[in-house]
């Protein structure tokens, strides 16, 4: 039987110890299980074990068919759930060879916007309670709130959507949904400066993060590491400006960079994407056009044998989606390139040599969700 | 007639001592104090909890305990109910004694404490000429006593905790020690009722310059410190230990009260000038209520620390203390000490 107390006991050094952060624990956001060797209170080894929340949803997916399979992947990563299907729906579509009407990528993009925030802000509350303020956290939900019932009255669902399918979206925008966009838009902008006066302002919470677990640029690039995390390192990997996919090179936003690779890049890149994030809605929300909301497809999709694959940027960074098809019904082979796999390998790296308290802090500002690392 | 306190203490001490030889009138007056101040801890346990609940629920958009009495203000008294009458706790492989006896002298130490403090004027059950420097020596005390539990629970987290919250209170408490001094100073007196009745015409915060005012900042921080409260929160020892979360508020409350009495003046009024119609209708309002005020306001401060900043890592913690706190308040103990010689202060 595999006992990797057993093992670590035998292969740790006496001056050393060795403790288990999670499966079970506060700050790993999930079932992430993290071996930590420590020499006094500084890290020397740190080693993730996965698997707690494993569900094959690779192998799962081979047994649905190109509709089908799109749903699962909100399960993924649960907090970018629009971006999930959104590359699930390009990749078939690049197979099927598909024209999107203006009116579905316009929503497409809006909702991916939407979700990003979403996420952002939900990142924004669990890193200051990572750190210890635990006020923040119902600050951001109180906007986040607002962004799932504009996603609850649209789809359906409040936490794991299912709306973007191959072909464009399922269902026409809520009546509401321009309205209720911009009181969200409204009460976002007059929000964020408190945020920036409770969080970021904080000397507490700049000692905390400024020049602790610290990513170079030459580390991110070669772990992988992709979105805010290996922005916040100065590499330039934002999917929707180097590989646009949609509408995104008509849309006018910044690829936020940063160059301290610390905790405190990692945390002003995102809440600078914030702000990205709502000039992009605000150029849509007022030009969705008219038209249809899905092309016109057959009720069984079928892909031509061959690969593909798509990427999209999610929350966390860069999520591949890659189909082998043999030109039946069902994918052949599925994989998911998902950000947040790459980021935690790199979590060694950015720990290394800190306090075991600056841990907790690096895991909040890569903001990891364990059920996209373990799928 | 002005409203005081000091007319039924002493009608009281007056009646008893007529009535009964002097020996059983103090210990009949030592068994009132006794009830009165475990009367006053119990209300404090109920109150200053409801109040960090409403406190955090405030801060947090939230609405807090809303459904036991009128807007929850019962609700600790059933957390209380159920609490005791829960089966009482002791882990296996404990030192029975010691683990057991741990919380009762945190406890203690913090209702001794208590004895030094003038709630109003005459209203002190103990005036003693070295007041201020018995409570900074009572309440560091307390140290052993969570020591004690961290090492008698016989569980390595508990003694790192407890480990760690000894190390942040006795390296807190120099300068919540020298903070004290710089009062000490300008009053000229240990006594607490001296230091109180000097504020008589200005409370210290207005009266004493710049350097009471660094002193304050740094006693209030280090009054969060010691109390192991947020931004200082490291010790998770209490945890597991049950009457810690109450010792934990009466040692805020007399952190609290201290604070209060020495920079803002105690039982005192607030006056500006003399014999203005303002310092007139200010003494009318009775010393407890100002005493009581001016702690609960100290109170509101350290929970909103703790519902506002994040939690400082331990070893910027002890940083903070060893490199800054500690060399300001050196500097600022000299500058106090010219400004007492030279009597600058108003």
């Amino acid at each position: 039987m595999y006992r990797e107390s057993q093992i670590i006991r035998n292969n740790t050094p006496d001056n050393y110890m060795v403790i288990n952060v999670g499966p079970q624990h506060p700050s790993t956001h999930g079932v992430l299980h993290f071996v930590i060797t420590l020499n006094g209170e500084t890290v020397v080894k740190l080693e993730p074990h996965l698997g707690y929340i494993h569900r094959s949803i690779e192998k799962m997916c081979e047994s649905l068919n190109y509709r089908q399979f799109v749903y699962v992947t909100s399960r993924m990563d649960y907090l970018s759930s629009h971006i999930n299907n959104h590359a699930c729906a390009l990749c078939v579509e690049q197979g099927l060879q598909v024209e999107i009407p203006e009116r579905a990528q316009v929503i497409r993009v809006l909702m991916d916007e939407l979700t990003r925030l979403a996420s952002h802000l939900l990142w924004w509350g669990s890193m200051a309670m990572d750190i210890g303020a635990l006020t923040p956290f119902f600050h951001a939900f109180r906007e986040r709130e607002m962004i799932t019932e504009i996603f609850e009255e649209t789809c359906g669902a409040r936490l794991t959507m299912n709306y973007i399918c191959p072909g464009g979206v399922m269902a026409d925008l809520h009546p509401d949904f321009q309205a209720k966009v911009k009181a969200f838009l409204k009460q976002l902008k007059e929000k964020l400066p408190e945020y920036h006066e409770l969080v970021t302002g904080n000397i507490i919470f700049q000692n905390r993060t400024k020049g602790i677990g610290i990513l170079s640029k030459k580390d991110a690039i070669s772990f992988g590491v992709s979105g805010p995390t290996a922005r916040a390192s100065g590499v330039s990997c934002d999917v929707r400006k180097r590989y646009p996919y949609e509408l995104y090179d008509k849309l006018e936003f910044k690829e936020v960079l940063e160059d301290g690779g610390d905790c405190w890049a990692r945390y002003l890149v995102r809440m600078e994407e914030i702000n990205q994030s709502v000039a992009i809605v605000e150029q849509l929300i007022d030009h969705i056009p008219e038209g249809d909301i899905q092309a016109k497809t057959k009720a069984v999709l079928k892909l031509p044998k061959g690969e593909f694959y798509s990427r999209v940027e999610t929350a966390r960074g860069d999520l591949g989606v890659y189909i082998v098809s043999e030109g039946g019904t069902t994918p052949y082979r599925i994989k998911f390139r998902s950000p947040g796999f790459s980021n935690l390998s790199a979590m060694e790296t950015m720990c290394k040599g800190g306090k075991i308290g600056d841990f907790v802090a690096v895991m909040g500002s890569v903001d990891l969700v364990i059920p996209d690392i373990d799928r | 007639m002005k409203f005081s306190l000091e007319y039924i203490t002493k009608s009281v001490d007056g009646w008893l001592n007529a009535t009964f030889n002097p020996t059983i009138a103090f210990l009949i007056e030592s068994v009132i104090v006794m009830v009165l101040v475990i009367a006053l801890f119990a209300f404090l346990g109920l109150v200053l909890v409801i109040m960090e609940r409403k406190v955090a629920a405030f801060m947090q958009i939230r609405l807090g305990p809303n459904r036991v009495g009128p807007k929850g203000m019962f609700q600790t008294v059933a957390d209380t109910l159920k609490l005791i009458v829960k089966e009482g706790f002791t882990p296996n492989n404990v030192d029975k004694f010691l683990f057991n006896l741990a919380p009762f002298i945190v406890m203690i130490t913090a209702m001794v404490a208590m004895a030094p403090l003038p709630f109003a004027n005459g209203f002190q059950i103990w005036d003693v000429n070295i007041g201020i420097l018995f409570i900074t020596a009572i309440t560091s005390v307390s140290v052993i006593g969570i020591l004690m539990a961290g090492w008698s629970s016989n569980n390595k987290y508990s003694l790192l905790g407890a480990m760690r919250s000894g190390a942040q209170i006795v390296s807190y408490e120099l300068s919540a020690g020298l903070s004290i001094l710089v009062i000490v100073m300008l009053s000229s007196s240990l006594r607490i009722s001296d230091i109180v009745a000097a504020q008589a015409d200005g409370w210290w915060i207005f009266k004493g310059h710049i350097p009471v005012l660094i002193s304050f900042v740094i006693f209030i921080i280090a009054a969060t410190a010691e109390t192991n409260r947020a931004p200082f929160d490291m010790a998770e020892a209490e945890s597991e230990l049950t009457l810690f979360f109450l010792a934990e508020y009466a040692n805020i409350f007399i952190v609290c009260a201290v604070g209060a009495t020495l920079f803002l003046g105690g039982w005192m009024p607030l006056h500006f000038g003399t014999g203005t119609a303002f310092n007139t209708v200010m003494d009318y309002i009775p010393g407890i209520v100002w005493f009581f005020g001016k702690t609960f306001l100290l109170i509101f401060i350290i929970m909103w620390f703790r519902w506002t900043f994040p939690r400082l890592r331990i070893d910027q913690l002890l940083n903070l203390e060893w490199k800054y706190l500690l060399p300001i308040c050196l500097v600022n103990l000299l500058l106090a000490t010219i400004i007492a010689i030279a009597g600058w202060h108003f």
